[in-house]
């Protein structure tokens, strides 16, 4: 073998487990060997950048679509590369409005008290049941825990509508009220999570406070919750994904394009620019989503510990 | 009061024991003033309301099965409802795990650029279905979208996809694989927690890749897949901006999934009786295939050192 030396590491880093072991035919595999792995490696390589072409592609046309100045939108073949850049087309989405519509940026705000709400409220009280689930003894403990996440089997609609009904009764359709109130009052997802992890913080923190005459409240919110930042930082993440792209609720809530928030916003869009400029809406989309998106890429670690926190043995 | 020794530490301890109770009732409290208010009340509510028809403006009015009989016998939308529903449960979820489950085996290998790639494919489940859905008709839109673009550069006719009855509900399809992030990394996460030693003992024995990969790594992921396609099917079931926003519902019902049909009901023709059936017809749906689920778990999902 004239490359022998150099073969070694390259197979090995390919996980041939097997390379290391002596063996009869070790000689004779060994050129063999150092094939399959390179076809392994260009198979494994190839299909890697196709799947991240087909899964970039669709960003990639948001963002070229937004980039282009209008009558770029329709030439035919699309091209590749918008020439000029249009960065102003970022602000003009930002700013337009239609007819006596308010301008996005009011949206956003909107969005943004929804979603700053439903963080901070959901993961406070999730957090203190999950603390009682987690620590504490008491009758009927494991029934109630059973009851909580065989919620995440009703469907929205089924609530849906009695919710409507209550809402509307107490006169705050067309208000921001209904999207924050339900959420004062955990989540059964974020429950489940945080009361997976609480249980892997050692009870000797709990034990030695308590001795210190600590109160159970005082040692939530003085021990537990200083512990749990990390688990905290990924259920708030998934929250305020969660909250800023919420369609539902918004759509059957909010009716006055002044209380409206981004998404149902982006989904009256076509319909109020008739001849949708596109350029516009893909500009409009991009703005939706880059706070997502730059969340996503200054937290990837909250948000791949948050999905994979639970012990899935169950 | 006895003279035995243990009993002050006993009642301390019994003491400690209720006062913990209490705090544990004060603590779960808001989980269950926000489970009266917003899901036990509303459910009963919805049911009770289910047998009633009620438009919102005449107070209601007793309507017994009605609302049940005239689903399967006059309302033929909701019978194309359960279908479109179901077929699109029935392939994307299915599709879906399979490619989330490969994007993670493909991570899973010794490869450069990890955090690039997992990113790459991670990236759209951060992206709301309305937005999604937008990028997506421009996506498909006939002659200005990519698709129908790059189809022809390869030298292939594309279709109108979002407004062609034999192909609308493949498109949206499409558009679910897009959002796999979720499952994959959490197949990701189980794949790094296989024990080697297991792939040891295989090499050991001679296994090839493919009989390690169907005797060893799939019954080790089995509860990940389980949770998955459990959480999956609950998901999509409930599937409503997708075609809200890119369909509306059309081409000629063909996308009319179950979430939509229930939702103009109730709130564009404000069938509110007639919405809530519905809706204890999807909650049934879910609620079916979740115990279906779970009974078919006991034969092939494997627990680790668990009794099953």
């Amino acid at each position: 073998m004239v490359v022998g030396n150099e073969t070694v590491p390259t197979t090995e880093r390919l996980g041939s487990e097997r390379y290391t072991r002596p063996s009869r035919m070790r000689t004779h595999l060994l050129g063999n060997r150092f094939q399959t792995g390179l076809v392994r490696l260009l198979v494994i390589y190839a299909l890697l950048i196709l799947a991240a072409f087909l899964f970039l592609l669709p960003f990639y046309w948001m963002l070229n679509t937004a980039l282009k100045p209008s009558n770029q939108v329709f030439t035919l073949p699309p091209t590749w590369i918008p020439k000029p850049v249009m960065w102003s087309n970022f602000i003009t989405a930002f700013t337009m409005q239609y007819e006596t519509d308010p301008p996005v940026y009011t949206y956003a705000i909107n969005t943004m008290i929804v979603s700053v709400n439903g963080v901070v409220s959901t993961i406070f009280s999730s957090a203190l049941v999950a603390y009682a689930f987690a620590r504490l003894e008491f009758p009927g403990k494991n029934v109630i825990f059973l009851g909580i996440l065989s919620t995440l089997m009703i469907p929205f609609a089924v609530v849906m509508v009695p919710q409507f009904i209550i809402w509307q009764r107490l006169g705050w359709l067309d208000t921001l009220w209904p999207l924050m109130i339900p959420h004062w009052f955990g989540s059964a997802w974020n429950i489940f999570l945080l009361r997976q992890f609480f249980m892997t913080i050692p009870r000797e923190y709990d034990e030695a406070a308590y001795l210190d005459g600590a109160s159970r409240w005082h040692i939530f919110i003085r021990v537990i919750l200083p512990l749990s930042k990390p688990a905290l930082g990924a259920v708030a993440v998934f929250a305020f994904v969660f909250f800023w792209n919420d369609f539902l609720g918004p759509l059957i809530i909010l009716s006055t394009p002044e209380n409206f928030t981004l998404t149902l916003f982006l989904a009256n869009f076509s319909v109020a620019y008739r001849g949708t400029p596109w350029h516009l809406y893909m500009a409009a989309a991009l703005i939706i989503i880059l706070p997502c998106l730059i969340l996503f890429f200054f937290s990837q670690n909250a948000f791949l510990k948050g999905i994979t926190v639970t012990d899935m043995k169950g | 009061m006895t003279t035995t020794g243990l009993t002050p530490r006993s009642s301390i301890w019994r003491s400690r024991r209720f006062h913990d109770a209490i705090v544990a009732y004060a603590f779960i409290l808001p989980w269950v003033i926000g489970f009266i208010l917003f899901v036990g009340g509303p459910i009963i509510a919805s049911f009770v309301l289910s047998f009633f028809r009620w438009k919102m403006i005449a107070p209601p009015r007793f309507y017994g099965l009605t609302h049940y009989i005239s689903m399967v016998t006059t309302d033929e939308l909701f019978r194309i409802s359960i279908w479109v529903t179901f077929k699109f449960v029935l392939i994307s979820v299915p599709i879906g795990q399979v490619l989330a489950l490969g994007l993670a085996l493909l991570l899973n290998q010794r490869i450069r650029l990890l955090g690039f790639w997992r990113s790459a494919f991670y990236l759209p489940a951060v992206v709301s279905g309305v937005a999604g859905s937008v990028i997506w008709v421009w996506m498909y839109h006939a002659e200005l979208g990519i698709v129908n673009n790059g189809l022809e550069m390869m030298g292939l006719e594309g279709r109108n996809w979002l407004f062609d009855r034999e192909v609308v509900l493949g498109s949206l399809i499409v558009k679910s694989l897009w959002n796999v992030g979720i499952p994959m990394v959490i197949y990701l996460a189980a794949l790094q927690g296989l024990p080697q030693q297991l792939y040891e003992a295989a090499d050991i024995d001679g296994a090839g890749e493919v009989s390690k990969f169907f005797s060893i790594t799939l019954p080790m992921l089995s509860p990940a897949i389980f949770f998955n396609v459990v959480m999956g099917i609950i998901a999509s079931v409930q599937t409503f901006a997708e075609p809200y926003v890119m369909t509306g519902g059309g081409p000629d019902n063909a996308t009319l999934f179950l979430g939509l049909h229930l939702y103009k009901n109730a709130f564009s023709f404000l069938k509110m009786g007639y919405a809530s059936a519905m809706a204890w017809i999807m909650f049934l749906l879910i609620f079916g295939l979740t115990v279906f689920q779970f009974r078919l778990a006991g034969r092939w999902v494997y627990y680790e050192g668990g009794e099953r």
